[in-house]
């Protein structure tokens, strides 16, 4: 237990830029974005009806042109899910080159050699990379999520409490603990559903000989294209729509955060309306996804190629 | 004394090359063991299975281990440089010994932390902004202050100057090694070495060619200089190898009569690296 400690503080020390710096920087910037909106706002929308694109600047007009207080909280409420929004699609892009440069990189720097040359399993080598990348950074980018969505949201509450609305009345429109809570039990669901990309890229890069990248995508996005060839042809007819959605997005796009929110989800969405507008973003509802046999057979596959990619980094014998 | 490695008909096959062809051979403990031989004969595979990061055909023991299948337990008690520069880059002096310390059982802190204090080693500075040598000190600081049984070192010294190439081996010499040690090594450097080795073994083409501690080997082998007058009586001895220096002929003999030789002119011991050009010669031809 100890040894997995240092293993996973280990990575982190290495990529501290990555999981740290990089989801600090990204709110804060969103941050100043936002700020900067509203004072071009306050100096020139509220005369002109302006709305500026790139930040929550349309939903605060929506909050001040409608009284209806289910659309304030909804808006006040999707401002605090904004930063993370964003923080997870970058995030996606961190620990996509993460986990291909994982078990790459010191093979092709050598220093391999000297983590060999350390009583570790490279089972627990393998898997401290696994426990860094589903749990370590997604764990600290809510952190980053949650604390710069409530300074987003004090931003826009002080902003709006200038125009005549009650601060307090308008917090209490808003549900800054559900959405907390929705952003942190999303965590679990985000390790299972992200497995199967975190699998492929892991193997991918204890694998490669060179170009791990190249690899990961060429193979998967080559082998739709095959099939849609032959699907031309009309020699096969293997369900190519299928294949892209459940095979190649699932090894190279489930790393990045709220994939699980399917088609179903977006449905409910049009079809409840503002009310219930945030129901598919609330954890309990994101676990529905649990229910479809799908989800547990592609943590499965993913669990697998890990194990791949520790057999091989036990075994991959470069000269 | 116990014996430390038992290699029984070791062969590796990459696709091309036999790295190794049934090689076979024993060290014991508190040795200083050189593993010589030309480029590509098969040294670092040997190493590589003997620290079990490559398959093999063959029966090896490490201290009563398996390397392909006790990999874990084995490292606890063997420790290796393999070439120089091998730390990871990003590595601050700080964050590598505190990983090593928490990760390593048999790691003695305050041993390493009086290693660095001899350097130059700054304890936020990055390998990235050390030189070569730095790096090696780093890594010798990290070695040396674990209690192991066995110290691999594959060309340890390669690329670095005089002063580090001798403040390494003097160290290694000085503040490390015992009886209850063992150090293989591989250099091509064998002139810096040959003096702390208790043991020689020449590997060509994957087979070990000449297995032997140094007093055998200043038994067995003889270098004597002979005037021109009596060369023709000493290349009637089978010399093992023959060359001209300030018009004397040097001829080199493995296993004659001494007194023999004593009469033919001056006799010495032959260095390492003559034995070795000796023994190796046609390997590129």
């Amino acid at each position: 237990m100890k040894t997995f400690y240092w293993l996973v503080k280990r990575e982190f020390w290495e990529h501290r830029g990555g999981f740290l710096w990089t989801p600090v920087i990204v709110g804060g910037i969103f941050l100043l974005l936002n700020l900067m909106g509203i004072a071009v706002g306050e100096a020139f929308g509220a005369h002109h009806g302006m709305t500026m694109s790139g930040n929550n600047m349309h939903l605060f007009n929506q909050a001040m042109t409608d009284g209806d207080t289910d659309k304030i909280g909804f808006g006040l409420d999707m401002m605090m899910f904004s930063t993370s929004i964003i923080i997870s699609i970058v995030l996606g892009f961190v620990l996509f080159f993460y986990c291909l440069g994982a078990l790459y990189d010191d093979r092709k720097d050598r220093s391999l050699l000297f983590w060999k040359s350390l009583p570790i399993s490279d089972t627990a080598t393998v898997l401290s990379k696994v426990f860094s990348a589903a749990v370590l950074a997604p764990v600290i980018a809510v952190i980053c999520g949650v604390l710069t969505g409530l300074l987003m949201l004090l931003m826009y509450v002080i902003t709006l409490s200038f125009h005549g609305v009650s601060a307090w009345r308008l917090l209490t429109l808003a549900h800054p603990f559900q959405v907390i809570a929705d952003l942190v039990g999303s965590i679990p669901l985000y390790v299972l559903w992200a497995l199967p990309t975190l699998g492929w890229l892991l193997l991918c890069s204890a694998w490669a000989r060179s170009k791990p990248f190249l690899w990961a995508v060429a193979l998967p996005v080559g082998v739709g294209v095959v099939i849609g060839w032959f699907n031309l042809l009309g020699s096969i007819s293997v369900n190519n729509l299928w294949y892209w959605k459940n095979v190649c997005g699932r090894v190279l796009l489930s790393i990045f955060p709220g994939g699980w929110l399917g088609q179903n989800h977006m449905m409910q969405l049009s079809d409840g309306g503002v009310a219930h507008a945030l129901d598919f973003l609330h954890v309990a509802h994101a676990y529905q996804v649990l229910g479809t046999p799908s989800i547990w057979i592609e943590a499965a596959v993913g669990a697998a190629m890990i194990a791949g990619a520790i057999w091989l980094r036990r075994w991959r014998d470069d000269n | 004394m116990s014996t430390v490695i038992t290699a029984n008909g070791l062969s590796k096959r990459y696709k091309a090359s036999l790295a190794l062809d049934n090689a076979s051979f024993r060290i014991e403990s508190g040795r200083i063991v050189g593993l010589i031989g030309p480029n590509g004969a098969g040294k670092t595979t040997a190493l590589k299975a003997i620290l079990g990061l490559t398959d093999f055909q063959g029966e090896l023991d490490v201290l009563g281990l398996d390397p392909r299948k006790q990999r874990g337990r084995l490292m606890e008690q063997v420790c290796f440089i393999a070439d120089v520069a091998v730390l990871p880059r990003w590595i601050r002096v700080r964050e590598a010994v505190d990983f090593v310390a928490n990760i390593h059982p048999r790691f003695n802190r305050a041993k390493c932390e009086a290693f660095l204090a001899r350097t130059k080693l700054q304890p936020n500075q990055r390998v990235r902004q050390m030189s070569k040598g730095m790096i090696v000190q780093l890594h010798l600081a990290l070695v040396m202050a674990i209690d192991a049984r066995l110290l691999v070192l594959d060309e340890p010294t390669l690329g670095l100057d005089i002063l580090y190439r001798k403040q390494f081996y003097q160290s290694l010499l000085e503040d490390y090694f015992d009886e209850d040690k063992t150090i293989i090594v591989t250099t091509h450097q064998v002139e810096e070495v040959e003096h702390i080795l208790t043991d020689l073994m020449f590997i060509r083409d994957g087979k070990i060619v000449l297995d032997a501690d140094m007093e055998a080997i200043g038994e067995r082998f003889i270098e004597v200089m002979v005037g021109a007058d009596h060369a023709a009586a000493a290349r009637a001895l089978k010399p093992l190898d023959e060359r001209q220096v300030f018009g004397k002929s040097i001829f080199l003999f493995d296993g004659a009569d001494r007194a023999m030789l004593e009469a033919l002119g001056e006799i010495r011991r032959p260095s390492v690296s003559d034995l070795f050009v000796a023994t190796m010669k046609g390997t590129y031809a």
